[in-house]
């Protein structure tokens, strides 16, 4: 079967706020530039962040970019690559004024400069006290930036294929990414998009948790493509759980309400992290907090009937500072936790939130792969950024505000990356034959009218697998029992099938190619974690609770062919500072 | 019916947005009631729909009043679900 065929210089897969900084980048280079995303660009996921954009601007107090490296780095527990967070962290000013001369509406001080606000893990002088680091835009920091830069890339003629799905990426025999196949959710059209370089900008896989703060389009799509298409995956087992999702909900309670002055209560009405982060506190960073949380509840003082979450109050503040400083807080309370927080507490469970691993990457944003001697050997005309990627700058666990800011540094790194590629491959590659095979069959199989199990039952049993044994406490049985089950969800979500065959706006069919998506990360979650035997950041194990720099100070590598699990090292070599050794972490 | 069915599953897709609160809100909205909306609330839908999240979900909570009052109806909905 023919396909339609379009092409492009650049392909970008997806619109959030790091595929929209790296498409203007080469929009406003004067390259061509298809942007596609499963839904209008400026609903990308990024349109939830709220808390801001960590930059060391030094506004409120002193600040500087090497103690931002340095909080990066603790935060990471060692497992970053300095040479990539300190590119992050030196370019965090530039990145963020250039978003302000985009027109993005940041609060202001007085004196007219970026007011910057208190956030977890932000630090003077190398942990001495906390600094004012975060750049916001009232509770609306994703949302404005979203906006501000798909109007420039509007502008700047960039073009954009919404409500398309990208399903697989195109690789020719000698392993150069030239295209990806992409289908058209209105007529249910499948074509092929031909390229010279392509970004995978998808966002993360949060929803394979049950208990998670991302909206039902984050299925790690763009994770499943690169592992179908061999890539591995980087540090699966790390994911940032929020420490306060509603119960019961997942919706976020932004880290902000604690940088105002919120704290944590158990059952006894205590604030308990005094007792584990004496100096931070509340503001501790964020697996600090989730642990303690789980601690609390799982030493029998969570609150409620089950006793299966705590308090995190705020009425102290008054409801001036609430209804001023966290407009929206007192709203999704009421929504979504059935509470006044202006009278009563707030019922809050660590939540899952990020994506700390993904498609293993450098700083240019180029896909690298293991390859002979070489750990890192870039994938022709393949690059990531955003939480799809990993740079890695977030290590085992993401210091808050860095996501935001590594969309824009990476996405445009890897933008300028291109435009280099560009000059010196000024060529397409030929498509292989049979460019979209792999694609056609997957559509093939929900065609058919074969029996099979329903999307909903599969992806309910898989995010509930997830949660039960990949959640913030771990064991080795936890985790084995977990794999032996994850790869089972893994052969149904392959076998699934569909009531409605039609073509035009197929929801189901959407569904049951995104849950393939999102069990193949499961996977590669739980096989990571079980393997990593001993405790690092966001990944706690009970049967081994120390950090082991001797045998685990490197990243894991999950293949799709196999399940296997490879490593590489982590480049304790910054580019021009010297290197953080590996410290214990106390908050 | 098979048009009217397309154009629910189009008002399902576009349902799905970039904010949890939202997703859950019109999820619950469109199991109650996507299979009866009239014309009228149908169209109302798909205006709301192609608001930006954040405004969306303003007027779902009560924050802000709809500039236009067709709305009203669908929105007093979707708050209720
Ligand atoms: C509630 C919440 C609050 C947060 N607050 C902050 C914060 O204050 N500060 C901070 O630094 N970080 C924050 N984060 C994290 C940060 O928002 C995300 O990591 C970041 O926005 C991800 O951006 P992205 O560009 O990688 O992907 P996204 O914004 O998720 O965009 C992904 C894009 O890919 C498209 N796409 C996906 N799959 C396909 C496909 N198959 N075909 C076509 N298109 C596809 C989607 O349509 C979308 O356009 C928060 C996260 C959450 C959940």
């Amino acid at each position: 079967m023919t396909l339609s065929r379009q092409i492009f210089d650049t392909v970008i897969v997806g619109g959030g706020g790091s595929g929209l900084r790296a498409a203007l980048q080469l929009a406003e280079a004067g390259h061509n530039v298809a942007v596609f995303s499963k839904v209008f660009p400026t609903r990308s996921h990024t349109v939830a962040a709220q808390g801001g954009i960590g930059a060391s601007l030094g506004n409120m107090q002193e600040d500087h970019w090497l103690w931002h490296m340095y909080d990066t780095i603790k935060g990471s527990d060692y497992l970053g690559d300095q040479d990539a967070i300190e590119f992050m962290c030196r370019k965090a000013a530039e990145v963020v004024y250039e978003l302000e001369h985009f027109g993005m509406p940041f609060d202001r001080n007085p004196d007219g400069t970026i007011y910057q606000r208190p956030f977890g893990g932000h630090t003077q002088n190398f942990g001495e006290r906390a600094v004012q680091r975060a750049c916001a835009a009232a509770d609306r920091t994703g949302h404005a930036m979203l906006h501000t830069l798909y109007q420039r890339n509007v502008r700047a003629r960039c073009q954009f294929f919404v409500e398309w799905m990208a399903l697989d990426l195109i690789r020719d025999y000698e392993g150069a990414v030239v295209g990806i196949v992409a289908l058209e959710m209105e007529t249910g059209e499948v074509m092929v998009f031909q390229s010279k370089a392509t970004i995978l900008a998808t966002g993360g896989a949060g929803r394979i948790y049950q208990s998670s703060t991302n909206a039902f389009i984050n299925t790690g799509d763009g994770l499943g493509m690169a592992a179908r298409a061999g890539i591995p995956l980087e540090d699966m087992e790390f994911w940032q759980f929020h420490p306060t999702g509603v119960a019961g909900a997942g919706v976020l309670i932004t880290e902000g309400v604690r940088g105002e002055g919120g704290i944590l209560l158990n059952a006894n009405g205590e604030r308990f992290m005094e007792r584990y982060a004496p100096n931070m506190k509340d503001l501790a960073s964020r697996d600090v907090v989730s642990r303690a949380m789980d601690q609390e509840i799982k030493e029998g003082r969570g609150v409620g009937p089950e006793r299966d979450h705590v308090l995190l109050k705020l009425d102290h503040l008054g409801a001036e500072i609430i209804n001023k400083r966290l407009p929206g807080i007192r709203e999704i309370a009421l929504k979504f936790a059935h509470v006044d927080p202006i009278r009563e507490p707030i019922p809050v469970v660590p939540t899952c939130h990020y994506q700390m691993g993904g498609i293993p990457t450098n700083y240019y944003g180029q896909v690298v792969v293991p390859r002979g001697a070489n750990p890192s050997e870039p994938v022709p005309g393949l690059y990531a950024i955003g939480e799809c990627a990993c740079v890695s700058v977030h290590g085992a666990n993401r210091l808050g505000t860095n996501s935001l800011l590594d969309l824009l540094v990476f996405g445009k790194s890897a933008g300028d990356h291109v435009s280099e590629w560009l000059k010196t491959h000024p060529r397409h590659r030929d498509l292989p034959r049979n460019a979209a095979e792999r694609s056609l069959e997957r559509l093939a199989r929900l065609d058919s009218t074969a029996p099979g199990e329903r999307v909903t039952d599969v992806s309910a049993d898989m995010r509930r697998t997830v949660q039960q044994h990949a959640g913030v406490f771990r064991t080795g049985t936890l985790l084995a029992e977990g794999v032996e089950k994850i790869r089972e969800v893994g052969q149904r979500a392959r076998s699934t099938t569909i009531d409605d065959k039609s073509r035009v706006f197929n929801t189901a069919r959407i569904e049951a190619l995104e849950l393939e998506n999102l069990a193949i990360v499961a996977e590669a979650t739980l096989v990571s974690a079980q393997a990593r035997e001993e405790s690092r950041g966001a990944h706690a194990r009970e049967d081994f609770k120390e950090r082991d720099d001797k045998n685990w100070l490197k990243h894991s590598l999950w293949y799709l062919d196999g399940s296997r699990l490879d490593y590489k090292p982590v480049n304790l070599q910054p580019l021009t500072v010297e290197s953080f050794e590996p410290k214990i972490r106390v908050y | 019916m098979e048009s009217g069915t397309r154009e629910r599953e189009r008002l399902r897709w576009r349902s799905r947005r970039g904010l949890l609160e939202m997703d859950l809100i019109l999820q619950r909205f469109l199991d109650r009631h996507l299979a009866t909306l009239s014309v009228e609330d149908t169209q109302a839908y798909d205006a709301l729909l192609d608001l930006p999240d954040n405004d969306f979900l303003d007027l779902v909570m009560g924050r802000a009043a709809p500039a236009d009052d067709t709305l009203g109806q669908v929105l007093e909905k979707i708050r209720q679900s």
